[in-house]
């Protein structure tokens, strides 16, 4: 077991009252899998994404990494965990405009102060694996979206995570570049046994997972 | 890749960005170089002319009154030439010129008239109007200008300087007062019978205004053989550095000659502290107006430069940053655009003074080089104070709600 999420709850206050964005969620997830999570628009699945290494702050519940509890742990110590441990990619790409292709990639490796050497070393490699160290000095807008979601990837596993936490990845693609990103996640998930947890709409994406867990308002109905 | 090379890029990629922010910063600094510049020409200008007032300090025998000093009563006190020595060779700071004398009242004829003994090269270089009217004495600096290493002492210490015009008073030789020329009908060349010596007239110094109008100057050594009070003087005239004066010069001079009054000649010295406080009072309110409209200037730009980057910051937060990071990353870009406002700033300020000074002002103005490092420290600390606000709220963004924006 890589992850555990034991009766997770995010509740959010408005004026109208107190909505369950997740509504004692349970789940486990154990290394090597490959994790869809399904549902409707507002269902929670990016809630729960983001949730699960403190980009949102739980209401209540458990979640356990590695066997150690990390819900209730420093603001700090849960940045250390993401900065070595996980990878993200999201819809929008999030790239930094004004980088360079290799220079997003390396700053994983440099919020970990590796050195300089190493970490274009690494990028090199990595961005070699998804098919674009002809891109390296390439801004993000002079590439195509599908380039862009490939360094997105590349960034995500440059540090060698032992988790993904991908939110719509194939969100902003066409069919075919949907696939190919798709394709990439399941190299990455086979070849290095890196563990994938990826929300989508895409019921052919979520194909692709080994695990599926459909969100219904904030529950999970089925898995 | 590094947090500093990242803000290095993302400077450098937005340069127009760049450019605004550092206009408020760079023009406030040279605002600032140029008043200073400007400021310290005039400032040595205005102490110049307040030193043509002449000594601002006093040391008298205990008992004796300014009142007797200048009625230069026949019996009045004395105290020991020594005491010039004693000030020469002490650490005192501020002391720029010293001007020992001994006066006394006496007779020529029926004319009652002041004699008075002086060290000719020490008294013209104390006496600025006397300079001008062809007394050539050791050029003075000035001793109330801005930056005046206080710890030099002029006068006595350069005699070795060479001297374009009459500086020396030979054994028969006398200066004679304005009032004092026109009384006893002197001229230059003329002669007097003082006290059975015979003295040529060198000079009729020019009118001043002051007691010395109605004196006669003969070399201090003369004047103690003939009054028969060796190695005594009355009084020993001081030009302190007013800023000296005003921190414990006088008291300095009181511990070293314990048996002497020490005073200032109070309206002097007040307008000479009076007027250099004004001086650093207006430059003070422009530093606080510029300090004020470039911090806010600055913490706009970085406000701005903060949220447009909102997305860029919740990424980075998304991939580990620490808040202390983002925190390094603004803090970094504010340190980066102090330095570069304060040089950039220094050249502009320096460049307006040295051409506007002789316009607006009738003054030559010079580079001061040390300014430079003034204007960085204070661009980078009115840069950082602007910065702290902007940067530390970035640091306290919530990432998910950053990423949503999306």
């Amino acid at each position: 077991m890589i992850l555990k999420g034991e009766k997770i709850l995010k509740q959010y206050r408005h004026s109208g009252g107190i909505i369950n964005a997740l509504d004692q969620v349970s789940f486990t997830i154990n290394k090597g899998d490959f994790v869809t999570v399904t549902g409707r628009s507002g269902s929670g699945k990016s809630t729960l994404l983001l949730s699960l290494f403190g980009l949102i702050r739980l209401s209540s519940g458990k979640i356990i990494f590695n066997g150690k509890r990390i819900d209730d742990i420093s603001d700090n110590h849960l940045t250390g965990i993401r900065k070595k441990s996980v990878g993200y990619i999201l819809q929008s790409f999030a790239l930094i405009p004004y980088l360079t292709t290799i220079q997003n990639v390396m700053i994983p490796l440099a919020l970990e102060k590796i050195s300089q050497k190493v970490q274009r070393k690494r990028a090199s490699e990595i961005l070699d694996f998804v098919g674009l160290s002809d891109r390296m000095d390439h801004l993000p807008r002079e590439l195509s979206a599908g380039q862009q979601q490939r360094v997105a990837i590349a960034r995500s596993i440059v540090h060698q995570p032992q988790i993904i936490m991908a939110d719509e990845p194939t969100g902003n693609l066409d069919p075919m570049l949907s696939l190919e990103i798709l394709e990439f996640l399941k190299k990455i998930n086979e070849e290095n046994k890196t563990t994938i947890m990826m929300v989508t709409h895409s019921p052919v994406a979520a194909e692709y997972g080994t695990v599926k867990l459909h969100l219904n308002e904030g529950k999970i109905v089925s898995s | 890749m590094t947090i500093s090379k990242l803000v290095l890029i993302e400077l450098w990629k937005r340069k127009s960005q760049l450019i605004t922010g550092l206009l408020a910063i760079t023009l406030g600094i040279s605002v600032i170089v140029a008043i200073q510049s400007v400021s310290v020409v005039s400032e040595e200008n205005v102490a110049r002319n307040l030193d043509n007032l002449g000594a601002n300090i006093l040391v008298l025998p205990q008992v004796t009154s300014i009142d007797d000093y200048y009625t230069s009563d026949i019996d009045a006190p004395t105290l020991p030439m020594d005491y010039v020595e004693r000030i020469l060779n002490s650490t005192i700071a501020g002391v720029d010129n010293m001007s020992p004398k001994l006066t006394r009242r006496v007779k020529v004829g029926d004319q009652s008239v002041v004699f008075t003994g002086i060290l000719p090269k020490s008294e013209i270089a104390s006496k600025p109007l006397w300079q001008s009217s062809g007394l050539l004495g050791t050029q003075l600096t000035t001793a109330c200008a801005p930056n005046q290493s206080a710890n030099k002492s002029h006068g006595l210490e350069e005699e070795k300087l060479k001297r374009k015009a009459i500086d020396t008073l030979y054994s028969d030789d006398c200066f004679a007062g304005s009032q004092v020329a026109k009384r006893l009908k002197l001229s230059v060349k003329g002669r007097i019978n003082i006290m059975g010596k015979n003295f040529k007239v060198v000079k009729i110094l020019p009118e001043t205004g002051t007691v010395d109008d109605d004196r006669i100057f003969a070399n201090l050594r003369d004047v103690q053989q003939l009054l028969k009070i060796e190695n005594q003087v009355s009084a020993i005239e001081i030009m302190g550095c007013c800023n000296a004066i005003s921190e414990g010069l006088l008291g300095q001079l009181r511990n070293i000659l314990p048996d002497t009054r020490v005073t200032t000649i109070g309206q002097i010295v007040s307008t000479q502290i009076k007027t250099n406080q004004l001086m650093k009072k207006v430059t003070l309110v422009m530093l606080i107006i510029i300090f004020f409209v470039g911090g806010i200037s600055i913490g706009n730009y970085i406000w701005a430069n903060v949220n447009e980057r909102k997305r860029e910051i919740g990424v980075l937060r998304m991939m580990g940053a620490e808040r202390s990071t983002i925190y390094k990353m603004f803090m970094l870009k504010a340190i980066i655009l102090g330095i570069a406002g304060g040089i950039l700033g220094f050249l502009l300020g320096t460049l307006a003074g040295v051409i506007l000074g002789p316009y607006l002002a009738g003054i030559n103005v010079q580079p001061v080089y040390m300014y430079l490092l003034w204007s960085i420290l204070l661009s980078v600390a009115i840069s950082l104070t602007g910065s702290l606000i902007p940067t530390y709220l970035a640091a306290k963004f919530d990432p998910h709600s950053n990423l949503q924006e999306d």
